[in-house]
C-alpha cells in the first residue's frame, strides 16, 4: 500500500485534522512504515474463518423500557462553551 | 416526445413509541425545554455506554412480521460515523450489516387495483438532536432531547410508479404501525418521516436513471406534490440534453419547487463497524411466534370484518379503520350497546361532527370510551331519546361528564310511566277543545298536532310511542 | 508508626490495621497526601491531587467505627488513572482536549471505590487518552520512573504504576488496552493485573478501544491486586458488555499451591528481539516454580506474529470512532476565533489533541474507509477468531501460559517517540491478552543488568484470574 500525500490529506479530512506541513511528510512516511508492517496480515490464511468482532459470546443484553434518568440539564451543560437557554449554541449550520 | 415513467424509492423513519430511548432510560417525550430529556449516556459524555431497550427490538420484529419481511436471527448494530453537532458521539448507532427484518412486503391499493410494493429491509436506530438557529446570536443552538429517540429505518424497494402508489404506501405504513402500537406516525411531529429516491427513465428502459434524493418532506401533500414537480424538473432536464445530477435536495412546500442542497464538500464515508459495546442479538423461532401472537387485527382484516360480519357501509368502515382512536370507540360502543350499525351511525354523524366542529382530529378526542355505548344503549332501551342522547354526547364530548350521572342529574330521562303521561295528555286535551272536537268528527290530521303538543308539554322527555298509545286510549274513550 | 513505615506497607496491611483501629484512615490519607506534596515534583505521577482526600477519610473513619465498613480496603487510600471519571473531579485523559472536562457522574469503578470506603487521593497520569507506551505523550509532562529517573514508566498507565512504586499510593486502578497496565507495572516493578473482559464494568472508562478496554488494579502484592479486583469487578447494567461474575476468593490467591499445574511457554515469547536479562529473569521465574513441582513445558504459537497487525488495525479503528466525539461543541477544549463549523472541527481536534492520538486516528479512519474495510478491519476481526482459537488450544492442555511483558526493561526517556513503529513493536507480548479478552498478571522477577526490573506475564483462561494470582502470590511468597 502506497501512502501518497492526498491520502494523507484526505485522513485528516476524514478525522477533521489539519496538520503542519512538517507533520504531514513526517505523518506520510510513518504511515507508510506502520501499514507496511500490518500488511504482513495479508499473509495469513483467514479463508473460511467467521469475524470475530466480541471474544466473550455472551449475547441478547438489554434493559427494561423504563424511564428512570430525571432532568440533567445543568450537569450536562455545565461544561459547555457556549450556551443560552438550555441549548448548545454552534457556529451556524448551513442548511 | 419521449414517454417516461418514474421510479421511486422510499426510506421511511418512524419513531417507535417507547417510553425509553433506544440506548438510555431518558424519555422520548414530544418537545419539552432543551436538553432537559437528557443524560450523560445521549449527550455523549466521555466514558458512557449504549444499554439496549428490549422494547426497540420487539417492535421492530412486529413491524417487520406485519409488513411480511423475514426476521434476522443474528443481528447486530453497527456504528455510522459522521460529525454534526446534532450527533453528540460523532456516530448514529445503526444496523448496516445484518438488519433485523429483510424481504417483505405491503399490499396497496390504487386507482389502478392492487399493487405489492416490496420492503428490502428494516433496521433499528437512533434519532440525532435538534438543531435551531438563533438569528440573536447567528448561531445554532443544539438540543439533544431527541437524541437516541428510536427510529426504525424502512427501506422499500424502487417499486412505485406514481404519487398516489408514494401516498398509498404511507398511508398503509402508517395504519399498519399504528394498529401495532409500535409508532404513532405523527408526520407534523416528525415520528414519521420520508425520504424519497427518485429517477425518471423512457417508458420500457430497463436501466434506472441518476436519481435524486429528497429528504424529510412534512406531510403526505407535500410528498405527493414534491414527486410530481421533481419528476417533471428531471424530464426537463433530459430533453433539454443535460444529465440529472445525484445529489440531495430539499422541497420548498411553499414556493412548490426544489433546490439542490448544498453540496457536501466531500462524498460521505460513514466508516462503518460493528459497534463494541452492544452485544448480538439473536432471536429464536419461539419469540417470534410470541411477538407474532401479540399482532393484533390489522386495518384490511378488521374493515372486511366490519362489512361482512357487522353490516356497515364500505364507507363506514374506511372511515372507522383509518383511525385507531375511532376503532377504539366504534369497538368499545359495540362491546356496552351490542348495536354496531347504532354505533357506527353514532361515530359516523354526531362523533365526526363534533370533531369537526371543535377542530380536533379524533385522535386528541379526550372523554370516557365507555360514554358513547353507555348513551346509546339509553336511547335503544327507551331511557332518554334519541334527542337528549345528542345533547348527552355534547357534554360528554365537550367535558368529559358521566351520562348517566348527567342525565339523573338535569332530570333528562324519558317519562315513559303512564301515570305520569297521562295527566299531561288530560291537560292538553283539556286545553284543546277544538282540536280533539275535530278529530273525534274524522279530522284525523289533528293526531299529529295533538301529539306535538303532549310531547311539548312533557318538555321532549317523554317516550314518543307511549305518548302515542297513551293519546289514543285518552281519545278512543272519548268516542 | 511514623508515615514512613506506613507509605512502606501494602494495602492489604493497610486494611487489616485500620480495621484493628492501630491506624485510622485519616493518619494513612495524611502520611500520602504529604508524601506526594513532597515528593511528586520528581515524578509527576499525578496530574489531579483531591483536596478533600482528608475529608473522604475522616467520614469513612466514622463508618469504619460504627460498623458500616467492613471490607478489607476499608480507609484504605488509592490513585485512579485520570481516563476514569470522577464526579466533580477533573478528569483529563492527560489531553488538552479534556484538560477543563469534569465528568457531572462517577464510573460504575469509582462507585464501588467509594462504596468499599476507599479514600481516593488523586488522578494519576498516563499517555494522552491512553495511546503510548512511556506516560510521555501526556499534556501535563512526562512521569518519570521511581526505579531510574532517566528512564520512562511505561505506559499508558505510568502515573499509577510510578505512584504505587514511589509509595506515593498503596494501591491505584488503571486501564489495559494492549498492555497498558501490565507494561508499566512490569517498567515500574509492581504488580498488575488486566482481567478478563467484561468482568469489570467499563462505564465511566473514558473509551479508547471498547473491545479491548478492561480497568484493572496495579499494587505492591498479587494479594493487594487480589483484594481491589475483587471490590471493583461484577455485572453492571450500565455497561451491557459486562458479565455476572462472583470475584476471586482471596485466601485461595495467597494460599495457592502450584504442584501439578501445568505451565506452558510459547516459544515465540523467547524469540528474536526479546531481551536477554528479560529472558532470563523470566525463565528463573519458571524454574522456581518447577521446583515446587508444576509442569513445565514449551510449545508453538505461530499466530503471534500477526498480533501486532491485529490489535492496531482494531484499535485504531474503535478508537477513531471513540475519538469523533471530542469537537469542540459539547465539553473540552474550544478554540477562539472559530467562524464556522468546520473551523470549530479542525481547530478543536488539531489543537486539542497530540500527535499520537492523531496518528492513530489517522490509521483507524484509513483501516475503516470504504475500500479498505475487508482487507484490514474484517481480515483483523478474522485473525482474531484464529488468535482466541490459539489460546483456546493452549488451554486445554495447559493452567497458565507464562512469558515476558515487554521484550525490554524500561526505555530510556524520548528514546521511542522517534519512532512510532518501534514503539508499537514492544507491545509484542502483551496486546494478544486483550485481543482475545483473557486475563493476565504482571508480576516483577528480579532486575536487568542495569537494576531495572523485569516483568513475568502470567496469562490464563477466561475468568481465572484466581489462578493467574496465586501463582502471582505464590511466587511473591518464595
Amino acid at each position: 500500500m502506497e501512502i501518497t500525500a492526498e491520502l494523507v490529506e484526505y485522513l485528516e479530512k476524514l478525522g477533521r485534522i489539519r496538520l503542519s506541513e512538517d507533520e504531514k511528510d513526517r505523518t506520510q512516511s510513518e504511515l507508510a512504515s506502520i501499514l507496511g508492517y500490518i500488511d504482513k496480515l495479508g499473509e495469513l490464511d483467514t479463508t473460511g474463518v467467521e469475524p470475530l468482532s466480541h471474544a466473550i459470546g455472551h449475547v441478547n443484553v438489554m434493559r427494561e423500557d423504563e424511564v428512570t434518568n430525571g432532568d440533567m440539564q445543568e450537569q450536562i451543560l455545565a461544561n459547555s462553551a457556549e450556551t443560552k437557554d438550555g441549548a448548545i449554541l454552534v457556529p451556524k449550520t448551513v442548511e | 416526445m419521449t414517454d417516461y415513467e418514474m421510479v421511486i424509492g422510499l426510506e421511511v423513519h418512524c419513531e417507535l413509541s417507547t417510553a425509553s430511548k433506544i440506548f438510555c432510560s431518558c424519555s422520548t417525550k414530544f418537545g419539552g425545554a432543551p436538553n432537559t430529556h437528557v443524560c450523560e449516556v445521549c449527550s455523549g459524555m466521555p466514558g458512557t455506554l449504549p444499554t439496549l431497550n428490549r422494547q426497540v427490538v420487539e417492535f421492530a420484529v412486529k413491524a417487520g412480521l406485519a409488513l411480511n419481511c423475514d426476521i434476522t436471527r443474528k443481528n447486530k448494530f453497527d456504528r455510522k460515523n459522521y460529525f454534526y453537532p446534532d450527533l453528540p458521539k460523532a456516530y448514529q448507532i445503526s444496523q448496516l450489516y445484518y438488519p433485523i427484518c429483510r424481504n417483505g412486503h405491503v399490499d396497496i391499493k390504487t386507482s389502478a387495483g392492487m399493487k405489492s410494493i416490496g420492503i428490502h429491509e428494516i433496521h433499528m436506530e437512533e434519532d440525532a438532536g435538534k438543531l435551531v438557529h438563533d438569528p440573536l446570536s447567528g448561531k445554532t443552538m443544539v438540543d439533544f432531547n431527541r437524541c437516541g429517540v428510536p427510529l426504525i429505518e424502512i427501506v422499500s424497494e424502487p417499486d412505485f410508479r406514481s404519487a398516489e402508489e408514494v401516498t398509498a404506501y404511507l398511508e398503509k405504513l402508517r395504519d399498519t404501525l399504528q394498529y401495532l402500537g409500535v409508532s404513532d406516525c405523527k408526520m407534523q411531529e416528525g415520528s414519521m418521516r420520508a425520504d424519497v429516491n427518485l429517477s425518471v427513465r423512457p417508458r420500457g428502459q430497463k436501466e434506472f436513471g441518476t436519481r435524486t434524493e429528497m429528504k424529510n418532506i412534512a406531510s403526505l401533500k407535500a410528498i405527493a406534490r414534491a414527486i410530481e414537480y421533481e419528476c417533471e424538473r428531471q424530464i426537463d432536464v433530459i430533453e433539454a440534453g443535460d444529465k440529472v445530477v445525484q445529489e440531495t435536495r430539499r422541497w420548498d412546500d411553499e414556493k412548490e419547487y426544489t433546490y439542490a442542497m448544498r453540496s457536501k464538500e466531500d462524498a460521505q464515508d460513514y466508516k462503518y463497524f460493528p459497534d463494541p459495546d452492544l452485544m448480538p442479538i439473536e432471536i429464536s423461532e419461539e419469540y417470534i411466534e410470541k411477538v407474532r401472537s401479540e399482532i393484533p387485527e390489522l386495518a384490511d382484516a378488521k374493515r372486511t370484518r366490519y362489512v361482512e360480519e357487522l353490516g356497515l357501509p364500505e364507507y363506514d368502515a374506511d372511515i372507522i379503520t383509518g383511525s385507531t382512536t375511532l376503532v377504539k370507540v366504534f369497538e368499545t360502543t359495540c362491546e356496552i350497546c351490542g348495536a354496531p350499525k347504532d354505533a357506527s351511525n353514532w361515530v359516523m354523524t354526531d362523533l365526526l361532527k363534533l370533531c369537526n366542529d371543535s377542530h380536533i382530529t379524533p385522535e386528541d378526542i379526550s372523554f370516557r370510551f365507555e360514554s358513547l355505548g353507555e348513551i346509546i344503549k339509553m336511547v335503544n332501551d327507551g331511557k332518554i331519546n334519541r334527542k337528549t342522547g345528542r345533547e348527552v354526547f355534547a357534554r360528554v364530548f365537550a367535558d368529559n361528564v358521566d351520562p348517566a350521572q348527567y342525565v339523573e342529574e338535569n332530570g333528562l330521562a324519558q317519562v315513559s310511566d303512564l301515570s305520569a303521561i297521562e295527566p299531561a295528555i288530560k291537560e292538553v286535551l283539556a286545553n284543546n277543545e277544538k282540536a280533539v272536537s275535530e278529530y273525534l268528527a274524522g279530522a284525523e290530521k289533528n293526531f299529529q298536532f295533538l301529539i306535538g303538543q303532549s310531547m311539548r308539554s312533557l318538555k321532549g322527555k317523554a317516550d314518543p310511542q307511549a305518548v302515542r298509545s297513551a293519546l289514543q286510549k285518552l281519545l278512543d274513550e272519548m268516542r | 508508626m511514623t508515615g514512613e513505615e506506613i507509605l512502606k506497607m501494602t494495602a492489604a496491611e493497610l486494611g487489616r490495621k485500620i480495621k484493628t483501629g492501630e491506624l485510622s484512615s485519616e493518619q494513612v490519607t495524611a502520611a500520602y497526601i504529604d508524601a506526594i506534596k513532597a515528593e511528586d515534583g520528581k515524578y509527576n505521577s499525578y496530574i489531579t491531587v483531591c483536596d478533600d482526600a482528608a475529608a473522604q477519610a475522616k467520614e469513612i473513619d466514622e463508618k469504619i467505627r460504627s460498623g458500616e465498613l467492613t471490607g478489607p480496603l476499608a480507609g484504605v487510600p488509592i490513585a485512579v488513572k485520570d481516563n476514569i471519571c470522577t464526579k466533580g473531579i477533573l478528569t483529563t485523559c492527560a489531553s488538552r482536549m479534556l484538560s477543563n472536562f469534569v465528568p457531572p457522574y462517577d464510573a460504575t469503578v469509582v462507585k464501588k471505590l467509594k462504596d468499599a470506603g476507599m479514600v481516593i487521593l488523586g488522578k494519576t497520569n498516563m499517555d494522552e487518552f491512553a495511546m503510548g507506551s512511556t506516560t510521555e505523550t501526556s499534556y501535563f509532562g512526562p512521569t518519570v520512573n521511581p526505579c531510574g529517573t532517566n528512564k520512562v514508566p511505561g505506559g499508558s498507565s505510568g502515573g499509577s504504576a510510578a505512584s504505587v512504586a514511589a509509595d506515593l499510593a498503596p494501591i491505584s486502578l488503571g486501564s489495559d488496552t494492549g498492555g497498558s497496565i501490565r507494561q508499566p507495572a512490569s517498567f515500574c516493578g509492581v504488580t498488575g493485573l488486566k482481567p478478563t473482559y467484561g468482568t469489570v464494568s467499563r462505564y465511566g472508562l473514558v473509551a479508547f478501544a471498547s473491545s479491548l478496554d478492561q480497568i484493572g488494579p496495579i499494587g505492591k502484592s498479587a494479594e493487594d491486586c487480589a483484594l481491589l479486583y475483587d471490590i471493583i469487578c461484577g455485572e453492571d447494567t450500565k455497561d451491557q458488555s459486562s458479565v455476572s461474575y462472583d470475584g476471586v476468593n482471596v485466601e485461595n490467591v495467597t494460599g495457592f499451591d502450584v504442584s501439578g499445574k501445568k505451565i506452558g511457554i510459547p516459544e515465540e515469547y523467547f524469540g528474536e528481539g526479546i531481551d536477554e536479562d528479560v529472558k532470563a529473569r523470566v525463565m528463573e521465574a519458571v524454574k522456581s516454580f518447577e521446583a515446587k513441582g508444576a509442569v513445565v513445558e514449551t510449545f508453538k504459537m505461530p499466530i503471534m506474529e500477526y498480533a501486532i497487525p491485529t490489535y492496531y488495525i482494531i484499535a485504531c479503528a474503535e478508537a477513531c470512532s471513540n475519538l469523533s466525539r471530542y469537537d469542540g461543541v459539547k465539553y473540552g477544549y474550544r478554540p477562539e476565533g472559530v467562524d464556522n463549523l468546520m473551523d470549530l472541527y479542525i481547530k478543536s481536534r488539531s489543537e486539542g489533541f497530540g500527535m499520537e492520538v492523531k496518528r492513530r486516528i489517522m490509521l483507524g479512519n484509513f483501516v475503516l474507509s470504504s475500500g479498505y474495510y475487508d482487507a484490514y478491519y474484517n481480515k483483523a476481526l478474522q485473525a482474531k477468531a484464529l488468535i482466541k482459537k490459539a489460546f483456546d488450544e493452549a488451554f486445554e492442555k495447559y493452567d497458565v501460559v507464562i512469558g515476558p511483558v515487554a521484550p525490554t526493561t524500561a526505555l530510556t526517556a524520548g528514546e521511542s517517540l522517534s519512532d512510532p513503529l518501534k514503539m508499537y513493536l514492544g507491545d509484542i507480548c502483551t496486546v494478544l491478552i486483550n485481543i482475545v479478552g483473557i486475563p493476565a498478571v504482571s508480576v516483577p522477577c528480579g532486575n536487568d543488568k542495569n537494576g531495572m526490573p523485569v516483568g513475568m506475564q502470567i496469562i490464563g483462561k477466561h475468568y481465572d484470574e484466581e489462578t493467574i494470582l496465586g501463582f502471582a502470590a505464590n511466587y511473591q511468597r518464595g
